[in-house]
């Protein structure tokens, strides 16, 4: 096959205007939604209610009503926390990482790979909210002046999470804020209904194109990303400092921080490619969102389902290398256990499927990346799962040993998660634009001078 | 020149004529004068001559000013405030301190980069600018490119300013005015109105969280919980009783109990095991004007405090109290006497055994003997006679 690499690859397929790229984005907020979006829509909110509901018996009867107990104190809650989390990597790494590497191919898929980010942590800040058992008084777990004289511990990992976690969600906010300002700018000259006017208005503050105004804001968006970055790194490295600065044998290892931004950068972008082929042809998305895109991202999650299959790996190698029985002990107990039909769950749907990936043909199937996506991200949720319950189910202690098996609370509370995650991005893909009007605009052909006359410094 | 005239807005179709025309009005000295892209266009700050962004130096202030303040809070709360060991780690655990470090640093640093860029830079909100609702913004919002000379700048004269863009061959020239003031009554009925319905809303809402929300089920601070309390019934019994009593027979540990209990006169008692030792009579003293003096008042006279309010307590001076054995006296404190309630609960034995002694001191000091006068003149110094 002879490419040629004197010319780069157009980010945008089909030659497209720049009105025309505008059109395309904004088309469907300028619509109204059809039958298959209420569909969608009452789906993911009926299992918003069914978490809702199972929430608030939580609430009033407590933690009780979960599978959790002696010895297993740490389950769905941990679990769903610890995925949830991962699944907003993504986005930051998109929008933060490949901008710094400056991948344009990221502008297409920013916008959602962000939204999606912000749901997914507002669906992982539920769980150790509600781990408290009394939710409303985490207020608790902010360090203020108070009647007790009491602080709060400053060097327990679960109050680095409260601090990391609450960053990050603000950070990827503000970032994503940033970024929609010269869109609702944009929408507000375009609308021609008053309403939607007056609140573009508001939300772009009275941004005006200006290029002196441009001239700070790509400096502030630079500034922006150079801070996401450690900052995504550090969030996941914290949570699995959660597991990792315990001294129970299956937490207590260093690969844990890299093992953690590994698995949630590749259970991230399994996330996005899941939501991705679906949007790209339900609002004709395909000339902006590319075939391309999705094979540059099944290649990283390759890479990253690579590096969490080395992490399995050297856990295993580590247990047996470090001469400790009670590691080892855990080890062989996670894969031929009580708990081995996880394990195996996450080992195949982790490493073995994505193997697929080396074939371009597949990279660029749809429906073999989707099969390969979801799988790829119920392994993920089994990872967290086996790291959680497996470590925890048989301890010192044989007389205590235990079988966690989740109740209908468990399990609703965990499909009201699905629910408000779908929710928020079903209703962002009709109240905001899904793809960033003018990051795309400035990668279109034509769309930067080509300096005739004058020399590209 | 109209007055209400902001300035004159060119119009181009491609990036190429944009920069060039930046560059002509640049050279040609004008300084209040914009571009306006949808998206930055690549190399525009350049050909406008404009200076580096001060942006960052924002952030580096604040970043420091975060970096600083988790710092000394961490170091405050943990090594000054409460110090407290935790894992064996020192008060100042600057490793431990290092992720919370990171986080503040990066919150301050993002939140006051934004909003210092939003407020400080750009002067915003501004929706009253009068390049909104214009042609020419309607265009540079898709997919135009447009220069726009401010009639404020020094340099601006109408027909020079129309020769530079003629030069330049744009697609439009428009002239663009300021639009007319609006004023909005403050005291309209209708907006006086929702602040009180806001107002409202707002005391209510507080008022009900407050006040009730935080005292019903499950907000109850832990008030309501399912588990056994002494005072309290519970079916798990069968005679539904919450508290269980020892079973017959059972002593606890270092517990005598006491064996004339029950007994008006008896003829038998206990044998005072205590001597009247200086710490003995002080916790007497102690334990007597606590418990006994509400009654017998504090020199045992019976004339307390509460005399005429309840039948009076006997003075302890009486022959007939000298005359009861120390034994006796703590059968009466442990058992009560006619009025007087048992003190065994609230009077642990040593201290009833304390008061019985100090009881005696007040009795030989009522009813002293010339041999005492003696002896308290030798150990004091004085010349006291009878």
């Amino acid at each position: 096959m002879h490419i040629d690499y004197s010319q780069e690859a157009p980010v945008i397929a089909g030659r497209l205007t720049l009105s025309q790229i505008e059109e395309l984005v904004a088309h469907p907020l300028e619509t109204k939604p059809d039958k298959k979006y209420f569909i969608a829509l009452s789906i993911s909110s009926s299992l918003l209610l069914i978490g809702a509901i199972c929430l608030g018996l939580t609430f009033y009867y407590g933690t009780g009503l979960w599978g959790i107990n002696q010895p297993v104190g740490w389950a769905f809650d941990i679990v769903n926390f610890v995925f949830w989390v991962g699944i907003g990597h993504a986005g930051t790494l998109i929008s933060a990482i490949l901008f710094l590497l400056r991948q344009k191919w990221r502008t297409g898929i920013a916008r959602f790979a962000e939204a999606m980010t912000i749901f997914a942590v507002m669906c992982a800040g539920l769980f150790p909210a509600i781990h408290t058992g009394r939710p409303w008084l985490d207020g608790y777990l902010l360090p203020y002046p108070n009647q007790h004289g009491l602080w709060v511990n400053f060097t327990s990992p679960l109050l680095w999470d409260v601090f990391a976690v609450s960053t990050y969600f603000t950070v990827s906010l503000v970032f994503w804020y940033i970024g929609l300002i010269p869109d609702f700018a944009t929408l507000r000259d375009r609308t021609t209904s008053s309403f939607k006017k007056t609140i573009y208005s508001i939300f772009s503050l009275g941004w005006r194109h200006s290029s002196r105004h441009w001239q700070h804001y790509e400096k502030a968006y630079m500034l922006l990303a150079g801070f996401a970055t450690p900052l995504v790194l550090s969030v996941h490295t914290i949570v699995s400092f959660d597991f990792a600065v315990s001294i129970l044998p299956g937490w207590h290892t260093t690969i844990f921080p890299p093992y953690f931004v590994a698995g949630a950068i590749f259970s991230g972008f399994a996330m996005v490619v899941t939501v991705l082929v679906f949007v790209r042809k339900i609002f004709n998305l395909e000339n902006i969102i590319t075939l391309d895109h999705l094979e540059k991202m099944n290649k990283v999650i390759l890479a990253t389902g690579m590096m969490v299959g080395y992490a399995y790996g050297m856990e295993f190698f580590i247990a047996w290398y470090s001469g400790v029985q009670a590691e080892q002990f855990v080890f062989i107990n996670r894969a031929f256990g009580p708990y081995a039909w996880a394990y195996w769950i996450m080992v195949s749907c982790n490493v073995i499927f994505p193997q697929l990936f080396w074939f371009r043909k597949f990279r660029r199937s749809i429906p073999v990346m989707f099969v390969i996506v979801i799988l790829v991200n119920v392994g993920m949720w089994f990872e967290r799962f086996v790291i959680t319950v497996t470590s925890l189910h048989r301890d010192f202690l044989p007389s205590s040993w235990g079988y966690f098996k989740p109740t209908l609370f468990d399990i609703g509370i965990l499909l009201g998660s699905f629910g408000l995650f779908f929710t928020l991005v079903i209703l962002f893909t009709k109240s905001l634009p899904v793809v960033s009007i003018s990051e795309v605009k400035a990668v279109a052909d034509g769309a930067q001078p080509t300096h005739r006359g004058g020399h590209h410094e | 020149m109209n007055k209400n005239l902001y300035g004159f807005a060119a119009l181009f179709k491609t990036p190429d004529e944009i920069i060039e025309a930046a560059k002509k009005t640049a050279e040609a000295g004008y300084q209040k004068y914009d571009i306006h892209s949808p998206y930055p266009v690549h190399g525009i700050d350049r050909a406008m001559k404009l200076k580096a962004s001060k942006l960052g130096f924002i952030t580096l202030v604040f970043g420091l000013t975060g970096s600083a303040i988790a710092l000394l809070l961490m170091y405050w709360t943990m090594s000054v405030d409460y110090p407290m060991i935790i894992g064996g780690k020192p008060f100042f655990a600057l490793p431990a301190f290092v992720p919370i470090t990171f986080e503040l640093t990066v919150l301050l640093a993002t939140l006051a980069t934004v909003i210092g860029m939003i407020t400080f830079f750009f002067r915003f909100p501004e929706n009253d600018h009068p390049l909104h609702d214009t042609e020419y913004m309607k265009k540079v919002s898709c997919d135009h490119y447009g220069l726009v000379i401010e009639a404020k700048d020094k340099l601006f004269n109408e027909t020079k300013v129309r020769e530079l863009l003629n030069s330049l061959r744009p697609l439009s020239i428009e002239e663009i005015y300021y639009p007319e003031k609006e004023t909005y009554p403050v005291l309209e009925t209708k907006f006086v109105t929702f602040l009180i319905l806001i107002a409202l809303l707002t005391s209510g809402v507080t008022y009900f969280a407050l006040n009730k929300l935080l005292y019903m089920q499950p907000f109850t601070w832990m008030m309501d919980q399912p588990k056994l309390n002494p005072q309290k019934q519970s079916t798990l019994f069968a005679d539904g009783f919450g508290m269980r009593s020892p079973i017959k027979g059972t002593v606890a540990r270092g517990f005598l109990p006491y064996p004339f209990t029950g007994q008006n006169a008896p003829t038998d008692v206990l044998l005072n095991p205590y001597l009247p030792t200086k710490e003995n009579l002080q916790l007497g003293e102690q334990k007597y004007l606590t418990f006994c003096s509400p009654c017998h008042g504090n020199f045992g006279d019976g004339d307390s405090r509460l005399r005429g309010q309840f039948p009076n307590p006997p003075s302890l001076h009486s022959t007939r109290a000298r005359e009861f054995s120390d034994g006796m006296i703590y059968h009466i404190i442990t058992n009560g006497q006619n009025v007087m309630p048992s003190y065994a609960s609230q009077i642990t034995r040593e201290e009833r055994w304390a008061i019985v002694n100090y009881i005696r001191v007040l009795q030989r000091a009522k009813n002293a003997k010339s041999s005492d006068l003696q002896v308290v003149n030798k150990e004091t110094g004085t010349n006291a006679s009878n």
